[in-house]
């Protein structure tokens, strides 16, 4: 059997498995293609759920990244509602949850991550919600009234989201924090005062330096959330925002190398050539970074998607791209490129006080990531910087009256 | 409604009857018309929807906002009639526009 008529199984219908049905035929894949997907809908854009979705500015058939008749007409056979149990790498086949056996040819694994579960008092008590689906992003949105109290557990990018669509639509909300400052995993401490600022001027309250230890209920519905500090909020909602973890399992009981996600190469392939994984699931090489990292991002599940399809219809291996995140919230659009590594300088451009600044992370005079707030053009000169290697003077960075061209000049 | 055509940087032409109320860029997208890649689904945050509008559709098309100017000002081959597809919302006024797309988008 030659590739081009090879039977394509995709587990996961998700941003990465969706693009990679969608590439594989626009680069002419023949055969036949089946996408797997554990959720009730075709492939759907995750980032507005907890910004425009949340806050009713967009519907479902614009969350779609294609119309449900794509896939009949691009003879995508899309089965909706199925897990895999387990994959026989030897017989290169599927078990599936409805006891079906799936065969395949060449496997793309794009079943994504899932939120991590606090083992707490309480989990399971109406009320206490997560945010990684539309079905969850619809029962968030069913909690969230005016005057309701909100109590968001995280104070990650999904948390902070949340909050501001939570103020936007009148509900009280508490960002209950781990860490002694917000985004701590992902963002510098200037970045991190910023946002909590800027929260807090718009309502926000935030408790940090301390974890949730419990939820209290009545009757079985929510009504507080318990802190290691003792103490006991009120609320009528909770979102736990902790942070993702790989779906790899059905990857590692087959014996693929994982690693806090399914190790792969540059053209998105497993340690075995018959087998993909893409998009958050994916622990992949940063060439730019010299390491491995697994990325939540949708520009991460495009990139690999794009690097797999290649790989199987035979077209030369796209270029690495630098990595690259966005977040709104409330009228700030946060657009970060590259990652932070050995960076050993940091070079805050433009007014914090404005709402509209950069900061620069650099290891020597080779930039490694920008984060911009309202300033595209710090962003988009970043993100080439980057990619180009280019050396920057840091001085000339620092002064927002050279334009980011001069900079790159 | 609007017919909308699309024009390959290889000159492959695609027309799409896009509803009123979507973007050009999801015109594209939805009906996997290659060409526009719109990594960020619509944020105005990447530039990768970039497209250029015939010429005789500019005005009626109308103007970049700032945040816009300055995503653009930083794409690859910018010209006077570029855009981001993502920020021109379709209406039935725009019947029979024509777009072009680059070479690539990153």
């Amino acid at each position: 059997m030659t590739e081009s008529n090879a039977h394509i199984v995709i587990l996961g219908a998700g941003h990465a498995g969706g693009t990679a049905a969608a590439l594989l035929r626009q680069y002419g894949h023949a055969g036949p293609i089946t996408m797997v997907g554990e959720e009730p809908l075709p492939p759907y854009q995750r980032p507005p759920l907890s910004k425009a979705w949340l806050k009713g500015e967009a519907d479902a058939e614009s969350l779609a990244l294609k119309p449900v008749e794509f896939y009949t007409e691009a003879g995508v056979d899309f089965r909706p509602n199925l897990r895999a149990d387990r994959l026989d790498r030897a017989a290169r086949t599927l078990s599936l949850s409805d006891g079906s056996t799936l065969s395949y040819d060449i496997l793309i694994i794009a079943t994504g991550a899932r939120p991590i579960a606090l083992p707490l008092p309480g989990a399971d008590l109406e009320g206490v919600l997560f945010l990684r689906s539309a079905a969850d992003a619809e029962a968030l949105k069913a909690a969230i009234r005016p005057g309701v109290k909100l109590a968001v557990i995280g104070g990650g990018y999904i948390g902070l989201e949340a909050a501001a669509s939570g103020r936007a639509l009148g509900a009280e909300v508490v960002v209950i924090e781990r860490e002694t400052r917000l985004l701590a995993r992902v963002a510098c401490e200037e970045l991190s005062s910023f946002f909590q600022a800027y929260h807090e001027k718009r309502g926000v309250t935030f408790v940090l330096g301390a974890s949730a230890a419990g939820f209290t209920g009545e009757g079985g519905r929510l009504n507080g959330v318990t802190l290691t500090d003792g103490r006991t909020l009120a609320c009528d909602a909770a979102l736990l925002g902790v942070g993702a973890a790989p779906n790899d399992e059905i990857a590692r009981a087959a014996g693929l190398p994982c690693d806090r996600g399914i190790v792969v190469d540059l053209e998105a392939r497993t340690a075995d050539p018959a087998i993909f994984a893409i998009g958050d699931v994916a622990l992949r090489p940063l060439p730019l970074y010299d390491r491995m990292h697994r990325l939540e991002s949708v520009p991460n599940a495009l990139e690999q998607a794009k690097q797999a399809a290649c790989s199987i219809t035979g077209r030369p291996p796209p270029a690495p791209e630098v990595p690259w995140f966005w977040s709104d919230q409330y009228d700030l659009k946060l657009q970060i490129a590259g990652l932070p590594f050995d960076a050993d300088r940091r070079i805050v451009r433009g007014d914090p006080t404005q709402a509209k600044f950069a900061i620069f992370h650099l290891k020597g005079e080779q930039l490694q990531a920008v984060e911009a707030v309202n300033a595209p053009p710090e962003f988009m000169a970043g993100r080439q910087f980057i990619q180009n290697r280019k050396p920057i003077s840091p001085e000339k960075l620092a002064d927002p009256a050279i334009s980011m061209k001069e900079v790159g000049a | 409604m609007a017919k909308i055509t699309y024009i390959q940087h290889n000159g492959a032409e695609h027309v799409i009857d896009v509803k009123s109320g979507l973007s050009v860029m999801e015109g594209a997208v939805k009906n996997n018309v290659p060409g526009i890649d719109a990594d960020c689904g619509g944020a105005c945050a990447c530039a990768t929807c970039h497209v250029y509008v015939d010429e005789a559709w500019k005005e009626r098309v109308g103007s970049p906002s700032a945040m816009e100017e300055s995503m653009l000002d930083f794409a690859e081959n910018v010209e006077s009639n570029s855009r981001l597809s993502c920020q021109i919302k379709v209406t039935d006024e725009l019947d029979g526009l024509i777009i072009r797309m680059p070479e690539n988008q990153h």
